[in-house]
């Protein structure tokens, strides 16, 4: 599904990404962990297209296209989702308008008509249910004076509605408490299907203890420097990153 | 170049949608302005001696005044002798008495400004007071309007068949005098609308009026005065849109509003005249003096105005809070793209025990356009417990525009309280990039931001005014993307 080789990416003339590769099957999985600094949120900017960040090497396919040829909005409307580490705010713009519009974007892509205002208001209605939220949330500007645990369930019900093919989460489950780590995951693991896949960027293992990897990959100074099944996770955070020979401090 | 650079730049190569010129054989007066041209186009429209003088007394005014150049906006001197004071299609003196009587052309240009006249007044209700260049040509629904005992038609009509009202009440909201546009506007005025609705009548309909300039160098001088009655209401809509053109064209309207007792006037504008070009040639002069009077007690007049045309707007629609408990409310968008500039705002003047005043003001700049919010909150030594709240956004797109706000406060009573609150943001890119990664081209997302950022005033539009608004944003920051 996702095929990234050799990728490298600037931002601000600051080499961030070196040279790193992955391999993505549908129906997989995937953890990428790594010290402050490591590029983790580079490389989910970069899949998703923001041109803040620069390619300067390395190519990437999806879905046999070649993903940096694609606009921003094609690599969403083809199925790519980024949850973001740090939700911006849209005011004004409410959550249900904002909704409507991608996915009638979304199905203008694929040559569908518009979706039907009674269909898309029972699967709001059900999604903000799934992941915790008062419905009237739906009616709040995006993220509006949302609380940080508020923006990521926000964020989580994005996915929902949109059913992407694959889901980049980046730190979604930084700062949440016990409850909201639940709606997370439980969001991703109704998602987990053989046809979509799931890259999980996460600073702990704790969020692994609820959505279990079929890999787990360590980022450091812009590179991939280990790879392995969800063993290595645990083993992460029994030795640190010590271990692997990364000085946290020299990333960021 | 950085996603809100590129939207910007898209959003910039628009084309302006109702740019097209109509053939109709017109009857136009050379240029130029003197007493002469005052009297033949009085004598033209068959006016009354009173009128005359009127007109007269203004024109004598208007020479010993200047233009006013305080107002944040730039414009080359305007040679008052350039333009053209009359204008009106040929078939004006055997006017039609229905629709099918109207010149096929003129029926066409309707269609293509999307004003399907008769559907339009059938479907929505709506009675239009269509006014082509100087001379009103259809007024519909008047019998039902007529059946209510409300008043509404050209106000060249008004002068023969309602002397008494119109000598009551012309100029005494805004008198010749009031500043140098209105004073050329009393002199000059070629038509526009009156109304009337009587003591105790709710309007059964919402009076609307679509304007249009459509001779080339003819200035347009549109005279509206609206007298709400005790205890009446009224919703008066208004809206234009103009051919593409090279000349500037001047605009110089004047709105007259009163109030009576208990009395409720709503007026609301959609303006979208020829903003110029790509590079800021051609374009709309639209210096227009608005201003209602709640003279009655517990009277309201409530401002609502979306402008997105015109390459320089000049307009302050004002309220003067006379009466007990009146109310004064000023809901305003301005969109400003390419080389657009806009000096808008409101004055509301408190003179009156508890009066009230309510502003909100949402200034949009994108390209290299330039808007001004300019409010005066004014409380008189006797408006005890007067309430002023405004509240003053400003939205940039892109880096190369500006927006500016001015607010004035003069408050000479100690009760009173006046609030203000003010906001600049903009569209960021990383609100762009949101919107991009679930699937939202930059264009539709800017547009969609610009709407959320409108919300507040477009909820004080009638219903069809309201998605008249969105699209004309769409369009007014729609680039030729494609
Ligand atoms: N917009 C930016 N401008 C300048 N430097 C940046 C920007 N974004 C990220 N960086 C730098 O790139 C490096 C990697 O950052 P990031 O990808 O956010 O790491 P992580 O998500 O793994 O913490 C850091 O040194 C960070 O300071
Ligand atoms: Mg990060």
């Amino acid at each position: 599904m996702l095929s990234i080789k050799n990728l490298q990416a600037q931002v601000e003339d600051k080499q961030i990404l070196k040279g790193l590769n992955l391999e993505i099957k549908a129906g997989e999985v995937h953890a990428i962990m790594g010290p402050n600094g490591s590029g983790k949120s580079t490389l989910s900017q970069v899949l998703a297209g923001n041109e803040a960040f620069e390619v300067t090497g390395g190519s990437v396919r999806y879905q046999d296209q070649d993903l940096l040829e694609m606009s921003t909005e094609d690599r969403a409307r083809e199925g790519l989702f980024l949850a973001f580490q740090y939700p911006v705010e849209i005011p004004g713009v409410s959550n249900l308008q904002f909704l409507k519009t991608a996915i009638n974007n979304i199905r203008q892509h694929r040559g569908e008509g518009e979706i039907n205002a009674a269909e898309f208001m029972k699967l709001a209605k059900e999604k903000i249910k799934q992941v915790n939220l008062n419905p009237s949330f739906l009616k709040r500007g995006v993220n509006e004076g949302f609380s940080g645990g508020e923006k990521k369930r926000n964020e989580i019900m994005q996915m929902l509605m949109l059913e992407p093919k694959l889901a980049i989460l980046d730190e979604t489950d930084s700062g949440l408490d016990i409850d909201a780590l639940r709606v997370v995951a439980d969001g991703v693991n109704a998602l987990r299907s053989p046809e979509r896949a799931v890259i999980m960027v996460t600073h702990y293992q704790r969020l692994l203890d609820y959505i279990v990897p079929d890999y787990v990959h360590v980022l450091s100074q812009g590179r991939i420097i280990k790879s392995g099944g969800k063993e290595l996770a645990l083993e992460l955070e029994e030795k640190g990153y010590g271990w692997l020979g990364i000085d946290e401090q020299a990333e960021a | 170049m950085s996603e809100s650079d590129k939207a910007v730049k898209e959003l910039i190569k628009r084309e302006y949608e109702h740019g097209f010129v109509t053939e109709i054989e017109s009857e136009t007066f050379e240029p130029g302005l003197n007493e002469d041209v005052i009297r033949r186009l009085s004598a033209k429209k068959k006016e009354p001696e009173w009128m005359l003088e009127w007109r007269l007394k203004a024109y004598h005014q208007w020479l010993e005044m200047e233009e006013p150049e305080w107002a944040h906006v730039n414009f080359p001197k305007i040679d008052y002798n350039s333009i053209a004071y009359y204008s009106a299609p040929k078939s004006k003196d055997d006017a039609p008495k229905s629709l099918d009587e109207v010149d096929p052309e003129l029926l066409k240009t309707y269609e293509k400004l999307g004003i399907p006249l008769h559907e339009r007044a059938r479907l929505a209700g709506v009675a239009v007071d269509a006014v082509f260049d100087s001379v009103s040509i259809t007024t519909t629904f008047k019998e039902k309007l007529t059946e209510a005992g409300v008043i509404f038609c050209p106000i060249s009509e008004a002068v023969h068949k309602h002397p008494e009202l119109i000598k009551k009440y012309i100029g005494s909201v805004v008198p010749q005098k009031d500043n140098f546009f209105a004073a050329l506007n009393s002199a000059v005025f070629s038509d526009g609308s009156f109304v009337y609705i009587p003591k105790g009548v709710r309007c059964p309909l919402e009076l609307s009026t679509y304007f249009r300039i459509n001779e080339a160098n003819t200035g347009q001088f549109e005279r509206t005065l609206i007298v709400a009655e005790e205890g009446s209401h009224v919703s008066y809509l208004e809206g234009c849109t103009a051919p593409m053109r090279d000349e500037n064209q001047l605009h110089a309207a004047v709105v007259e509003l009163v109030a009576l007792d208990d009395a409720e006037i709503k007026y609301s504008t959609v303006q979208n005249w020829y903003p110029g070009d790509e590079e800021g040639k051609g374009g709309i002069y639209n210096f227009v003096t608005k201003r209602g009077a709640c003279i009655g007690k517990n009277s309201k007049i409530s401002w609502t105005q979306v402008e997105t045309g015109s390459a320089i707007t000049w307009k302050y629609p004002s309220c003067v809070l006379r009466g007990e408990n009146s109310v004064g409310e000023f809901y305003s968008v301005a969109l400003t793209n390419n080389f657009q500039q806009a000096d808008t705002g409101t004055k509301m003047i408190h003179l009156g025990k508890n009066t009230r005043s309510t502003i909100i003001s949402k200034g949009i700049s994108a390209g290299k356009s330039n808007s001004s919010y300019r409010g005066l909150v004014r409380i008189g030594p006797g408006a005890e417990n007067a309430r002023n709240y405004t509240q003053c956004d400003s939205l940039l797109i892109g880096d190369k525009c500006g927006a500016h706000t001015f607010p004035y406060i003069e408050n000479k009573n100690k009760s009173a309280i006046v609030e203000h609150e003010a906001t600049t943001s903009k569209v960021s890119d990383d609100q762009l990039f949101l919107c991009q990664q679930r699937g939202i081209d930059a264009e539709h997302a800017v547009s969609m931001i610009v709407n959320g950022f409108c919300k507040e005033v477009f909820k004080e539009l009638p219903m069809e005014f309201a998605v008249e608004a969105t699209k004309l944003l769409e369009v007014s920051l729609e680039g030729s993307v494609g």
